[in-house]
């Protein structure tokens, strides 16, 4: 595992994204596809807050993927365990996923896996914890009726069928996760240590996130970020390449 | 890519390249292109004066890698506008490399020609009409000007396509919190003259990016285009990190470039169109011909003349006729000729009909509330979805306000030709703040903002007593657009100088001759209010006035593609009417 830990949030954000974007050059990418994150249940597509609109103003709209491209689970499907066993299909049929972006929840949660969740599971219908209801309550006006109680979502399984996985943990409020995730075992309850069995893992994080961390362990990791920033190294070989 | 034969329908090489001539680009290419199924460049393909752009210069060959699985494109610089050629998305599914164009054609889909997408609004084969993406500009929306928050590396504009095509991946350290509104290279600079009108730097946040899309002359929702549709933009216009601001509308001119609207001729006709036409450099869009005092028989022969139509290369849209008397006060009539002041006294509202004679195309309507019987002429001209305006009157407020409520909704030119405001009668002027309105509403009012009408200082108290209600109008003379000197207009001799017309010979003004896109700028600057308020106030109020705000005066979801492109000083860059160019800068077009 790597643990790369930066100063402040937008340091965080700009590492995590200046190493997928070298991620992708150095793979070449020609007909590969990247997964997204599962959609709660319920919401209309054009409803702001559906991870439709989210992942549009966010990602799709600043970029030229062509649109066959982005897959989305739609959580308005009549059949909704088909709808996950199709995307389960499609992930296979791209060759699976390169690269797994995600975040973790206060309560050590990856996608929607709640505490609990198999650390096999698969692409599924998950009902959402109390802890997660709570965190998007913000999202719906603080109304706590509105916001979805289940969700699809991929299982922690997919993700690990993932060749590489980053995780972007940043505030304080994430710090006990992140402890869990990564100083004690693995952990159905805290889904994120599921992680420490994958062959190829970086978590990204912030100061505020390594709060409950020992020193040792963060001593150590910041040692290595000579090691690290060298994975965001500008790379021109696309340039070239054409 | 190899330029494609000529097929049925969609011209040839030959016949492209004829029609837009290096002459009207200016510079020496020859068109390159891949598909043309749905891609709407039938023949010409010229908008207006300017290029369309449409076609792409001598990009770099190969210059789309094979290996990016995104929509295969083109891309040239054509000064400040840069054009992207892309091919529809579904073409790149079932095919790769050149040649595909034949392919297409003979999979049964029928090329659309330009004319034909451009006059059908959402008609059918609407999911098969080409859609246009502006990108690198600002959008005024929403009250607020949306800018491209994500700045590019080192402030290069333009987009890095996934693939990779012209990629720097991995930012320099240098780019971290460089955040700038797109520019391209030799895109102006913010302008900091007065200092006000300076734009505040971007905001520090990404998922900020707005671009404008266009499909069959609306704007579109590219979110609905992306997930349900599944398609990407067919063209690209990089604006150069220009504003993009709703058109402008005038609804009060009265003529220019020599044209009078009032004058009964045989061809009123092309006199509108004229006018129509030349007002697309201000940045106007849409407007009202407005016909001052005159006796009922030439209201009777101008008024069929004039029909309301839409905008396009030949003009900016007729949105109706703004009749300005003669059912107004004799004491404040101005300039307006005293012999054909009329009255309702008699018959209401059949005294109106016999003045005007039919009221199809009629927008608006300026009358003193002071006059009997005003009520009920209200009333009815409201109740046939007429705008009723209150101007060159004596009413005090109490009389405005009833005239409010019985249904007007505009005040003509404030200040001028009315009561001075007086702090125990204000008059029509404190309509702006009177609290006896019907609730939920406001009463809008036009201001000429030409530096010479309208002292400055009262510009401001207006505006900053009531803001929304601010409405800049032109009120223009035929001098507007006439050059230095003396002009013979009618039974006038007029001199103009710089922006402002006398009568020749004397220091007594002749009517304003400021263009809208100079009442915008002199508004801004004088009020030092924000920029998207002085657009606002020249496109979006006179919609709300008009009761048009779903479709002009704004740039959201579903409404008409009809847009401005102004640089940081806002200075007209290109007019579009309904998502095509239909004017544009000489220093753009080189």
């Amino acid at each position: 595992m790597r643990l790369v830990i930066l100063d402040n949030y937008d340091l965080a954000s700009e590492w995590a994204a200046k190493y997928i974007c070298n991620r992708i050059i150095q793979f070449k990418p020609g007909q590969d596809r990247y997964f997204t994150l599962g959609l709660p249940t319920g919401l209309p597509r054009n409803h702001p807050e559906s991870y439709h609109s989210y992942m549009w103003n966010n990602f799709f709209k600043h970029i030229d993927i062509d649109p066959n491209n982005a897959h989305i689970l739609d959580g308005n499907a009549t059949d909704l365990q088909a709808e996950c066993d199709a995307f389960e299909k499609k992930i296979k049929e791209a060759g699976g996923i390169d690269l797994f972006v995600g975040g973790i929840g206060p309560d050590g949660h990856i996608a929607f896996n709640e505490p609990g969740s198999s650390l096999v599971s698969r692409t599924r219908l998950k009902t959402l914890a109390m802890d997660t209801i709570l965190a998007n309550a913000k999202y719906f006006d603080g109304d706590l009726s509105k916001v979805p109680t289940m969700a699809l979502t991929v299982g922690v399984g997919t993700v690990m069928d993932a060749r590489e996985v980053m995780i972007l943990i940043t505030g304080a409020h994430k710090a006990f996760a992140l402890y869990k995730a990564i100083e004690e075992g693995v952990n159905h309850m805290w889904t994120v240590s599921a992680f420490q069995q994958h062959p190829r893992t970086i978590f990204v994080c912030d100061e505020d996130a390594t709060l409950e961390l020992r020193v040792k362990t963060v001593k150590y990791f910041k040692g290595l970020m000579h090691v690290h920033n060298k994975l965001v190294d500008p790379l021109y070989s696309m340039k070239e390449g054409n | 890519m190899e330029p494609l034969s000529s097929s049925p329908g969609c011209p040839g090489p030959r016949a492209l390249s004829g029609a837009v001539s290096n002459k009207v680009l200016g510079c020496d290419w020859t068109p390159v292109w891949t598909a043309c199924v749905g891609s709407g460049w039938g023949r010409g393909g010229v908008g207006g004066r300017g290029g369309h752009g449409i076609l792409a210069g001598p990009g770099r060959a190969g210059h789309v890698g094979g290996r990016s699985r995104g929509p295969a494109a083109h891309v040239m610089r054509l000064s400040q506008l840069r054009v992207t050629w892309v091919r529809p998305s579904s073409a790149v599914r079932s095919r790769r490399g050149a040649g595909s164009g034949l392919g297409l054609l003979g999979s049964g889909r029928r090329p659309l020609g330009r004319a034909r997408w451009l006059t059908m609004r959402g008609g059918q084969d609407g999911a098969r009409a080409p859609v246009l993406q502006f990108t690198n500009c600002r959008i005024l929306r929403g009250q607020a000007l949306l800018r491209w928050g994500a700045g590019a590396a080192r402030g290069r504009p333009g987009r890095r396509p996934l693939g990779g095509r012209r990629g720097r991946a991995g930012v320099g350290a240098g780019a971290a919190g460089c955040f700038r509104a797109g520019r391209g290279p030799g895109s102006c600079r913010v302008a900091h003259g007065a200092g006000r009108a300076a734009l505040p730097p971007p905001p520090p946040a990404f998922g900020r990016r707005e671009d404008l899309w266009v499909r069959e002359g609306r704007v579109l929702d590219p979110e609905k285009l992306f997930f349900e549709e599944r398609r990407v933009a067919d063209e690209r216009r990089d604006c150069g990190g220009c504003i993009l601001a709703p058109g402008f509308i005038d609804v009060q001119i009265n003529g220019g470039f020599g044209v009078d609207f009032s004058q009964a001729t045989e061809d009123v006709g092309s006199g509108v169109a004229l006018v129509a036409q030349r007002i697309l450099s201000h940045g106007v869009t849409s407007f009202c011909p407005t016909l001052v005092t005159s006796p009922p028989e030439v209201y009777h022969k101008v008024l069929p003349q004039i029909p309301v139509k839409s905008g396009g290369p030949h003009g900016a849209g007729v949105l109706g006729v703004h009749l300005e008397g003669p059912f107004i006060s004799r004491e404040k009539r101005g300039a307006h000729p005293e012999a054909h002041l009329r009255s309702f006294e008699t018959n209401a509202f059949h005294d109106v009909l016999a003045t005007y004679g039919p009221l199809d195309n009629v927008r608006i309507v300026t009358l003193a509330p002071e006059l009997g019987r005003s009520h009920e002429v209200i009333q009815a001209l409201t109740a046939r979805g007429i705008c009723v305006s209150l101007g060159h009157s004596v009413a005090n407020l109490q009389a405005a306000e009833e005239a409010v409520q019985s249904g007007a909704t505009f005040i003509t030119h404030l200040f001028n030709a009315m009561l001075p405001f007086h702090h125990r009668d204000p008059g029509i002027v404190g309509l702006l703040t009177s609290d006896r309105l019907p609730p939920g509403r406001h009463i809008f009012y036009g201001m000429i903002a030409d530096g010479t009408h309208t002292n400055p200082a009262a510009l401001r108290i207006a505006h900053r007593a009531h803001p929304q209600g601010l409405v800049l109008v032109t009120d223009a003379v035929p001098a507007l657009g006439l050059g230095n000197g003396r002009h013979t207009l009618g039974q006038q001799e007029v001199e103009v100088d710089g922006l402002t017309a006398y009568v020749a010979g004397t220091k007594t003004l002749s009517g304003s001759i400021a263009p809208m896109d100079v009442c915008v700028r002199h508004f801004l600057q004088a009020t030092g209010c924000s920029v998207e308020l002085a657009l606002e106030a020249a496109s979006l109020h006179p919609a709300q006035l008009l009761g048009l705000e779903k479709r002009k005066g704004t740039l959201d979801f579903g409404a008409d593609a009809d847009f401005v492109m102004l640089d940081d000083s806002l200075h007209v860059r290109a007019t579009y009417i309904s998502g095509e160019l239909v004017w544009q800068a000489e220093a753009a077009r080189q």
